[in-house]
C-alpha cells in the first residue's frame, strides 16, 4: 500500500501542493485529474519519490519513502514519464534492457533477457528490438518505454508490493493506442500486488478505466473516491470551469462526458 | 539469450585491438631512425639482467621509441575514454576534455609547476606534476560548469557550456603562455609544447604514470557504464532506475579530469582526440557505454598512434606537433557535428 499523509511541497518561495492525503491501494487503478497548475505533476513526483516533501510523509508499505534505498526502491517502483528522447543512438532492445538494471549487477542473466522478450511481446514492440529507438515513430517509442517500465516491475518481489506511476503518458499516442494501453496497464494493475497511480489529462479515459479517482486543483484535493462520486456535474463545473453533459456509453459500460 | 548485436560488438573490439597492435609495431619501426624487427628484438634482449649497456641505437630505442610509442596509446586511450565520459555525462556530443577546459588546466598547472620548480630549485618528487595538472584540471573544468550553470534551472545549456569552455581555455592557455615566457628553463619556454601538444619527451616515468591513472580510470569508468547508459534516457528516467545521479556525475567528472589532466602533464593539449573517438564509435555501432569506453580506449589510441605517425614522418627527419594533426582531423568533425542541430541541441 502507498499512502501520502498531509504532503506539502514548496519550490522558489511557492506552495506548489498543501495538505494532499491520500490511500493507494493495491489491485486498484487510481488516476489523478485537474485543471493546468493543479498540481497533478508534482504530486506524482512526490508519490514516486522524485521530489521529497516540504512537508508531511510518503509511505510505501509502511516505511517511509525517505528511508528506502535507491536501489531498493528501483526494483519495485517505475515510473512511465511523458516522451523520452535519446542523447544518442541505441537500439530498442539495449532501451527495453535498461528496466532490469537495477536487478543485475555486471551482466543481465537469462531470466533478465526472457523478461525484456515478454514485455516486448506484450507491447508488440519485439518486432522492432534491433531498430534504433530514434528512428522509430513516436506512438512506437511510447511502447518500447512502457516496455522498459514494465520490465523493471514485471515480477512480484518476494516481499512487498510494486508500485507503477504513470505520469501524463498517453501524450503522443493516437486513440487506438490510448485505449490499448490504458487496457495494459489495468491488466497489469489487476496483480493483488501492484499499486497503479497515474496522471491523464482525458476525462473520458479517467472515467472509463479509473477505480478511483483524485481530483485536484489549487494545489489540494478537490475530491477523491469512485468515478461516479467524483466526476459529478457540480465537481467538473467547479473545478474545469466547463459545462459537462453525461451520455450512457452505448455499450451499457459507464457514461461518456461531453463538454460545451 | 545472447543478441546478435552484442557478439558483432565483442568482435569489432578484438579487431580494434589487432589494428592497434598493428599500428604500436609501425610506431617503433618507423621515425628520424629506422628500426628493422632484428634491431628491435636486440634492444629488447638489453632488458634481460646481466645484459650490459646496448648499442647507441638499442638505447635510442629502449629509451625513446618504445616509451613513446606506449604513452602514446596510453594518452589517446585517455582522451578517448576521457571524450566519451563526458559526452555520456552532458548527453552531448560536441563536449570533450579540450572543450570544457580540463586540458588548457591542466597545462597551466603542470606549467606553474614547472616554472616554480625551475625557479626555486627544489627537487620535484615523481607524483608532483601529476598532482599540479590535476588540480589545474579540476579548477578549469568545474569554473567550466559552474559558469555554465543557468541559475533558475541548474542546467547547463550546451551554447553556454562552448562559450564558456571558450573564454576559461583562453584563460588558462594565456596563463601557460606567461609561464612560458617568464620561465628560464629552455624546455618550459617552449610553449608550443604546450598549446598543441607534443610526444617527444616521453619516457618510462610518464609511461608508468599515464598507464596507473589511464588504465585505473579506464576500468573504474566501466564500472559505472550502466549508470551512464540509463542517464542517456534522462535524468529523471535515471534516477528513477536507481541512480544517484549527482553521485554519478562527480564520480566520472572526477575520473575524467585524472586521466585527461595526468596525460596532458605530460604530452601539453592535444584537442579533439575525444571528440572524435566517440563520435566514430556510435555511428559503427550504437551508444552502450560498456562497448563504448573500452572501444574509445582503443580507437583513441589508434588515432593518436596514426597522428604519430604522421607527425614524425611528414616533415621527416624534422617533426611537427601532434596537436597539429588531430587538430586537422578533429576541427571538420567537429564542424560537421555543430552542423547537424537536431542533434547537437
Amino acid at each position: 500500500m502507498l499512502e501520502a499523509i498531509d504532503v506539502s511541497y514548496r519550490a522558489g518561495g511557492r506552495e506548489l501542493v498543501h495538505g494532499l492525503s491520500a490511500r493507494f491501494e493495491p489491485g486498484q487503478l487510481h488516476l489523478i485529474m485537474g485543471p493546468n497548475g493543479a498540481g497533478k505533476s508534482t504530486f506524482i513526483k512526490l508519490l514516486s519519490r522524485l521530489l521529497r516533501p516540504s512537508g508531511g510523509r510518503v509511505v510505501y508499505a509502511g516505511r517511509d519513502a525517505a528511508e528506502w534505498a535507491d536501489s531498493e526502491l528501483a526494483t519495485r517502483r517505475a515510473v512511465l514519464s511523458q516522451a523520452m528522447e535519446l542523447a544518442f543512438p541505441l537500439s530498442v532492445h539495449e532501451v527495453v534492457k535498461m528496466g532490469r538494471y537495477p536487478h543485475f549487477g555486471g551482466r543481465p542473466s537469462r531470466h533478465d533477457e526472457a523478461i525484456c522478450q515478454e514485455v516486448m511481446d506484450f507491447f508488440d514492440v519485439a518486432v522492432l528490438a534491433d531498430r534504433s529507438y530514434a528512428t522509430l515513430s513516436g506512438g512506437e517509442q511510447q511502447r518500447v518505454n512502457f516496455a522498459r517500465v514494465l520490465a523493471q516491475i514485471w515480477e512480484p518481489m518476494p516481499q512487498g508490493h510494486r508500485y507503477l506511476f504513470l505520469d501524463e503518458p498517453l501524450t503522443f499516442l493516437d486513440i487506438r493506442h490510448q485505449l490499448d494501453f490504458m487496457k495494459k496497464v489495468r491488466a497489469f494493475g489487476r496483480a493483488p500486488d501492484v499499486v497503479t497511480v497515474g496522471v491523464v489529462h482525458d476525462l473520458g479515459l479517467a472515467a472509463r478505466f479509473a477505480d478511483r479517482l483524485i481530483l485536484m486543483r489549487d494545489g489540494g484535493i478537490a475530491a477523491q473516491g469512485p468515478a461516479e462520486t467524483v466526476l459529478t456535474r457540480d465537481l467538473v463545473r467547479a473545478v474545469f470551469d466547463v459545462e459537462p453533459s453525461f451520455v450512457p456509453a452505448s455499450d451499457g459500460r459507464g457514461v461518456h462526458l461531453v463538454f460545451d | 539469450m545472447t543478441s546478435p548485436s552484442r557478439d558483432s560488438g565483442h568482435r569489432l573490439l578484438f579487431v580494434l585491438l589487432l589494428v592497434l597492435c598493428l599500428l604500436m609495431a609501425a610506431s617503433v619501426c618507423f621515425g628520424a631512425i629506422d628500426f628493422s624487427p632484428a634491431q628491435i628484438w636486440r634492444a629488447l634482449g638489453t632488458l634481460w639482467p646481466g645484459h650490459a649497456g646496448g648499442t647507441l641505437n638499442e638505447r635510442i630505442f629502449m629509451d625513446i621509441r618504445l616509451p613513446r610509442a606506449i604513452l602514446c596509446v596510453l594518452t589517446g586511450a585517455a582522451l578517448g575514454v576521457g571524450g566519451a565520459l563526458m559526452q555520456g555525462l552532458f548527453r552531448n556530443p560536441i563536449v570533450e576534455p579540450g572543450l570544457v577546459g580540463t586540458s588548457s588546466g591542466a597545462a597551466f598547472g603542470a606549467a606553474i609547476f614547472f616554472v616554480l620548480t625551475g625557479m626555486l630549485k627544489f627537487t620535484a618528487q615523481p607524483w608532483e606534476l601529476p598532482v599540479a595538472a590535476c588540480a589545474g584540471g579540476i579548477v578549469a573544468t568545474y569554473m567550466v560548469f559552474v559558469l555554465a550553470q543557468n541559475k533558475a534551472t541548474g542546467r547547463s545549456s550546451i551554447v553556454m557550456l562552448l562559450l564558456t569552455g571558450l573564454a576559461v581555455n583562453a584563460l588558462f592557455l594565456s596563463g601557460v603562455g606567461f609561464m612560458a615566457y617568464i620561465a628560464r628553463d629552455p624546455q618550459a619556454r617552449s610553449i608550443t609544447f604546450w598549446n598543441l601538444g607534443t610526444l617527444s619527451g616521453a619516457n618510462w616515468h610518464a609511461v608508468t604514470t599515464v598507464g596507473l591513472t589511464t588504465i585505473g580510470g579506464t576500468l573504474l569508468a566501466l564500472r559505472y557504464a550502466k549508470q551512464l547508459n540509463a542517464l542517456m534516457i534522462g535524468e529523471e528516467e535515471a534516477i528513477y532506475l536507481g541512480v544517484n545521479v549527482n553521485r554519478l556525475k562527480w564520480i566520472v567528472m572526477t575520473i575524467n579530469v585524472v586521466i585527461v589532466a595526468v596525460a596532458t602533464a605530460f604530452t601539453g593539449v592535444i584537442a579533439f582526440v575525444g571528440l572524435v573517438v566517440p563520435h566514430i564509435l556510435r555511428m559503427i555501432k550504437g551508444a552502450e557505454n560498456r562497448y563504448l569506453i573500452i572501444g574509445s580506449a582503443l580507437v583513441g589510441g589508434i588515432l593518436l598512434t596514426l597522428a604519430d605517425l604522421v607527425a614524425r614522418l611528414a616533415l621527416h627527419p624534422a617533426e611537427l606537433p601532434i596537436g597539429i594533426v588531430t587538430s586537422v582531423v578533429g576541427v571538420p568533425v567537429f564542424i560537421s557535428l555543430l552542423r547537424h542541430r537536431e542533434y547537437v541541441f
